[in-house]
């Protein structure tokens, strides 16, 4: 840890995956032993070919693949500052589900109004007060860009929305609950490039209050919006570094391949 | 743009006779059966109606819905159809408020707890209850569930609706939790990883998304399940006693519809007599009551539509 610290002197580690394997309960070993520091306050993107495990990665930062019985997890990912192994096993995931959030793919409001899609992590964390229910549900709202355009419309069934907007109301309800990391899964391949450029906004605002992972399969969207990237390739990790060095300068040969276009 | 002299159509775009023949002949089928499935439909119709209308000549509507007596074996004859409608109705509450929650929470543990191989074991012997005779069930409740109901509460007669009313309620309750869990496990995965992913415990995850995820379905078991209740007889036939009896009192005796219906139709009957055609103008009664439950659950379940 230390030694990393010295490499990007003014970042600090949030959390950090190290000697990282998983597979699946059919065999498919989806991970091989990553090392990748996520910097607090900063936006770190995975790239790589369809296949190559970056969902399969995001999604051990908040143990979902607990869900699924067989999954196997063999390494660390800590957790700072607690310094906790968010994969050991004495860990409740729903503990670490409650600090590290995550948008999805597809947006997957619940059967509820808007209002009770964003109170809904509030309401399972036992907040019952209408008071702050209604501020954090505003200000989660707020937080999304969404705020204007559904205020009048709180109760509404969040299914009435449109695709941009049901995505920037899953983000709200995934703000809603103060949370330290943010996981984004392709948030923006199921949108237009309108509601996709208002995402990238979003989140170039959101990592002022926490960390942000995202997978996107789009490498421009990498380029824009993060900090660092990570290019991934057959459940290995390439390489890591600042974005505009992977971008401008990469040290491997497969990395440059893939963002030229040349490969993948 | 050149008209083609001779629009001959290419050997490799003619239309395939062939598959045409076959696809009409398919499609033909396809109609036949569904056809078939009409017509039955509104030859009972016809035949409750036209043999319910005879029935009418003889008793005015309005004695028919509002007389509370049905003595149509007396010397002096009644024919108030809500003295059965009170049977089927009491029966069926019961029958529901036993079935609902158990086949609810059957439905939720199956399709959200269970693992794969207890599913997998659990649901073949739910399936093993829909096949036993109702005939068994009947006598179940007369044997077993009266007399254990009579130590609870000694005043209980032999035949009452409770007991059959119970046993009605578990044979139902297959059929709830078949239906409403499919209806669950039709829910994408996506939903449900979003509850986790938001902190949500299973049980959090089962109530309070992927229920209401899943309400238009549960309804529709919920309605399968009345018009199952509104239509069983040899339970109530034979657990219930035989004496219409306009009471919604659970421990008395009743008759329901259906259970009338079976008794006359045993015995021998003057075909063409007017006990013969009270058959079918509770028949009739039958019909309509369980349109007007299958009415109301499509509306409530088109409320409540899922959209996912
Ligand atoms: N549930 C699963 N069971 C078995 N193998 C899986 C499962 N999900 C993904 N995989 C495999 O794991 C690898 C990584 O998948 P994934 O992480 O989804 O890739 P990416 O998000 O980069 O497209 C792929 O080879 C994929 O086939
Ligand atoms: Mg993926």
């Amino acid at each position: 840890m230390v030694d990393k610290k010295r490499k990007h002197p003014k970042e600090i580690i949030k959390a950090e995956s190290n000697a990282l394997n998983f597979s699946y309960a059919d065999g498919t070993q989806a991970l091989k032993n990553i090392n990748l520091p996520v910097y607090e306050n900063k936006i770190t993107a995975l790239i790589g070919p369809s296949g190559c495990g970056k969902s399969t990665f995001l999604r051990c930062f908040n143990r979902m693949h607990d869900l699924y019985p067989g999954n196997k997890y063999d390494g660390e990912i800590i957790l700072h500052p607690d310094n906790t192994n968010i994969l050991d096993k004495r860990v409740d995931p729903i503990e670490v589900r409650m600090r590290i959030s995550m948008v999805f793919q597809k947006p997957n409001p619940f059967p509820k109004s808007i209002y009770e899609n964003v109170a809904y992590g509030l309401r399972v964390r036992g907040e019952k007060n209408k008071r702050v229910l209604d501020d954090k549900v505003e200000e989660a709202l707020k937080g999304a860009s969404l705020w204007d355009e559904v205020k009048k419309r709180l109760h509404d069934l969040a299914f009435n929305l449109s695709g941009g907007q049901q995505q920037r109301l899953c983000i709200a309800r995934a703000l809603a609950t103060d949370p330290e990391i943010m996981l984004f899964d392709e948030p923006t391949s199921a949108l237009d490039p309108i509601a996709t450029m208002n995402i990238e906004e979003l989140m170039a605002g959101l990592k002022e209050k926490l960390s942000i992972l995202i997978v996107t399969h789009n490498m421009q969207q990498a380029a824009r919006i993060s900090d660092y990237t990570a290019y991934m390739y057959l459940g290995e990790l390439v390489e890591h570094d600042k974005t505009n060095k992977v971008f401008t300068n990469p040290r491997k040969k497969e990395t440059e391949d893939y963002i030229t276009g040349k490969f993948g | 743009m050149a008209k083609l002299e001779n629009p001959e159509v290419s050997p490799r775009l003619a239309k395939n006779l062939r598959r045409n023949i076959l696809e009409r002949c398919i499609e033909f089928g396809l109609l036949c059966s569904g056809i078939f499935a009409i017509f039955i439909t509104l030859a009972i119709i016809y035949v409750l109606v036209s043999e319910a209308i005879p029935f009418f000549q003889h008793v005015s509507l309005y004695d028919f819905l509002t007389d509370t007596v049905w003595t149509p074996n007396y010397s002096i004859k009644h024919y108030g159809i809500m003295a059965l409608v009170s049977g089927t109705l009491t029966t069926t509450f019961i029958a529901l408020l036993v079935a609902v929650p158990l086949g609810t929470i059957t439905a939720i543990y199956l399709s959200e707890f269970a693992t794969h191989k207890v599913r997998e074991t659990i649901k073949p012997v739910l399936e093993l209850l829909v096949g036993v005779p109702t005939v068994v069930f009947g006598y179940f409740a007369l044997m077993l569930v009266t007399p254990l109901l009579q130590k609870i509460y000694p005043d209980l007669t032999t035949f009452n609706m409770l007991g059959p009313g119970i046993v009605m309620g578990i044979m139902i309750v297959p059929y709830i939790a078949s239906v409403a869990e499919d209806a669950m496990r039709a829910v994408p995965m996506a939903m449900r990883e979003g509850a986790y992913a938001m902190g949500a415990t299973r049980f959090q995850t089962a109530i309070k998304v992927i229920t209401p995820a899943a309400i238009s379905g549960i309804i529709a078991a919920y309605i399968l399940a009345i018009s199952r209740a509104v239509g069983e007889t040899m339970i109530v036939a034979i657990a219930a006693g035989q004496q219409p009896n306009f009471t919604f009192n659970p421990v008395e005796s009743a008759a329901t519809i259906t259970a009338y219906i079976v008794s006359v139709a045993l015995g021998d009957l003057e075909h063409g007599g007017i006990g013969y055609q009270s058959i079918f103008a509770a028949g009739l009664t039958l019909l309509l009551m369980t349109l007007m439950f299958n009415i109301i659950g499509h509306a409530v379940r088109k409320k409540f539509a899922e959209r996912y």
